[in-house]
């Protein structure tokens, strides 16, 4: 693990009084620096917050916003809740694989995008509707995605 | 008494259309920070939490509960320290309203939140914001540490001898931590998993202590309430549960939106005069999201508050619209609803647990042309099952718009099961499919 993180992970437990609140702050610090959270973090993490490892493997694995593999550099999550799926969610998801060539939960070859179909995103009127990263992308048609992803290559 | 008229009446989103409505100068500008003034300088505890349960005021995060009396439960709880928790974990599919308020007016939560602190004796608050909220985490924590530079939030808040602070705290993609007991679990850095109840947060909440906890809307009527005071709060909206609400309208619906108000306004009312109509024609409606059971043309007249919705056999929950057409498939819609429980159950109680992933089997063998119409009477039965049986709401509304996609469309299912037919051709019975 790099020190750099350490550090800041130490600095996350501190604020929490070691306590295992500080659990999901660390957790997402680490998804975001690092793309995923590995077993060197799981273990460390347990470690210090004096946790079986398995217990902090089980957040990682209860939390979709965690993974335990690597993901690729932008992380599209589109919405498969009821809302955007009544207008046409579904084709969203189809064209997404169709222009990424990989399947749900997939990356691609180049790391560059991981597919995620998520539950609602709170975009509902502006159905249908995904997030890139931490961007929000509504009303989309397939054109509207195809351009969007051909954008981010 | 003359209703207050509909187009005056913004309590929650009143000050959304301002330019830099987050801002604490505009917040300040439109009066904020006075019903906490007034509070702290001239109210005792027992006097807020009165005016919040003369008001009637029912939380507005899904389950209607009195607002005021739960208040009341923490307020005579022995043990200490209490704790404010706020609910921002909005995840019911077709509610996007909690968002509009942590975005545009952060500081009427945040007044909120103060209020509520000091009526039950917290010096403490959580705000539990989903985390796909990325936008809205970052407005309220811009917000908080304003509050606290000018002496809103901190230490002797106003120069009075009060003292609260307000923590956020980022959820990571559960549907479940919006569940109350999930939610604490989750903000204790565990699964998000549901507590046996009782006993019920007011009692045992957050680390086991005292805690109310409420949804971001019902939070954000809290200024108004003291300001204006429970009469004029009891003007607006229906009898029994007065105010306003918002209601967020999706699906197959002109215009799609977040509209607040007054709480009993007719759903044909707002469907016509805000959703500007029907896209198609109208087939089912599911008034308070996936969780609540569909509602089909002939309860146009009902009056969107929680008892009347109730008595329709639906529920109203978080106020989430949600519009069907006539081109979808109610076998398919079923189904879908289905596979979001199954993925979204937390796996704590097997009522649950088993009871989702069946129903998703079952209706998913129905599309492909498999099912029986003893699958029927089995989804009906398990839904009374789930519901009596499942340690919390998730479980006990899962199969709400199955049963009722049931029982209102009975003739869709026939249709698949004894022809194998599809009228609308999207069920693939029997065709290779997934
Ligand atoms: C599965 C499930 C999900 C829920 N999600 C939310 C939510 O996202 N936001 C919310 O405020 N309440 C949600 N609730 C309701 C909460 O359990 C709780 O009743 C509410 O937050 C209490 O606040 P209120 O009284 O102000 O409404 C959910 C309940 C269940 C069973
Ligand atoms: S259903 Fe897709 S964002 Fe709400």
């Amino acid at each position: 693990m790099k020190s750099r993180l350490k550090e800041r992970i130490e600095k996350i437990l501190t604020e929490y009084g070691g306590k295992r609140q500080a659990l999901l702050p660390a957790l997402h610090l680490v998804q975001e620096r690092e793309g995923h959270i590995s077993e060197e973090v799981i273990s460390y993490l347990a470690s210090r917050l004096s946790l079986p490892s398995v217990d902090v493997y089980g957040m990682v694995t209860f939390y979709s916003l965690f993974s335990l593999k690597k993901e690729g550099k932008n992380i599209i999550r589109v919405c498969v809740s009821l809302p955007c799926y009544l207008r046409g969610g579904n084709q969203i998801l189809e064209t997404l694989k169709e222009e990424l060539g990989i399947k749900e939960y997939e990356t691609t070859p180049d790391k560059r995008f991981t597919l995620e179909p998520v539950s609602c995103l709170g975009l509902c009127d502006q159905a249908p509707a995904m997030m890139i990263n931490d961007e929000v992308y509504g009303n989309l048609t397939k054109r509207k995605v195809k351009e969007i992803i051909r954008g981010f290559k | 008494m003359n209703p207050v008229k509909f187009r005056e009446t913004k309590i929650v989103l009143k000050n959304i259309h301002r330019p830099h409505s987050r801002r604490l100068k505009t917040y300040l500008k439109a009066g904020g920070y006075q019903a906490l003034k007034k509070v702290l300088k001239g109210m005792n505890p027992q006097g807020v939490i009165k005016e919040v349960e003369r008001s009637r005021l029912v939380g507005r995060g899904g389950a209607a509960f009195p607002t005021g009396l739960k208040w009341e439960f923490a307020r005579e709880a022995k043990d200490i320290p209490k704790y404010v928790v706020c609910n921002a974990d909005e995840g019911e599919p077709g509610t996007f309203k909690d968002k509009q308020i942590l975005e545009k007016d952060p500081h009427l939560l945040l007044e909120g939140m103060a209020i509520c602190g000091y009526a039950i004796g917290a010096r403490q608050g959580n705000i539990y914001i989903r985390g796909e909220y990325f936008q809205a985490y970052r407005i309220l924590k811009e917000a908080v540490k304003e509050a606290e530079e000018k002496g809103f939030l901190g230490k002797n808040i106003l120069g009075e001898d009060f003292s609260f602070s307000i923590s956020l705290y980022r959820g990571a993609g559960a549907y479940v931590c919006g569940e109350e007991t999930a939610l604490l679990d989750s903000l204790e850095g565990k699964k998000g998993q549901s507590r046996v109840k009782p006993p019920f947060p007011a009692f045992e909440g957050f680390q086991n202590k005292p805690t109310v906890l409420n949804n971001v809307e019902t939070l954000a009527n809290i200024p108004d309430i003291i300001l204006k005071g429970a009469q004029w709060f009891l003007k607006i909206g229906s009898q029994k549960t007065p105010g306003t609400k918002i209601y967020c309208l999706s699906g197959d619906i002109q215009r799609p939106g977040y509209y607040e108000l007054p709480t009993g306004i007719k759903l044909k009312r707002l469907l016509i005069d805000y959703g500007k109509g029907v896209k198609g024609e109208l087939k089912a409606i599911l008034p308070g999201g996936v969780s609540s059971s569909f509602l089909t043309r002939k309860d146009l007249s009902v009056a969107l508050d929680w008892p009347s919705v109730a008595k329709r056999g639906s529920q109203l929950g978080s106020g989430a619209i949600i519009i069907l057409n006539d081109t979808h498939c109610m076998v398919d819609i079923a189904r879908r609803c289905a596979q979001f429980f199954a993925y979204e159950s937390c796996g704590k109680c097997s009522p649950c647990r088993e009871g989702t992933k069946r129903t998703r089997e079952l209706l998913t063998n129905i599309t492909l042309g498999r099912g029986e119409l003893s699958d029927l009477e089995l989804l009906c039965e398990l839904q009374e099952v789930m519901y009596d049986t499942s340690r919390c709401g998730l479980g006990q509304a899962a199969l709400n718009a199955v049963r009722s996609a049931i029982l209102k469309f009975r003739d869709e299912f026939e249709e698949h099961i004894r022809e194998r037919r599809c009228r609308f051709g999207i069920c693939p019975l029997g065709k290779e499919s997934s």
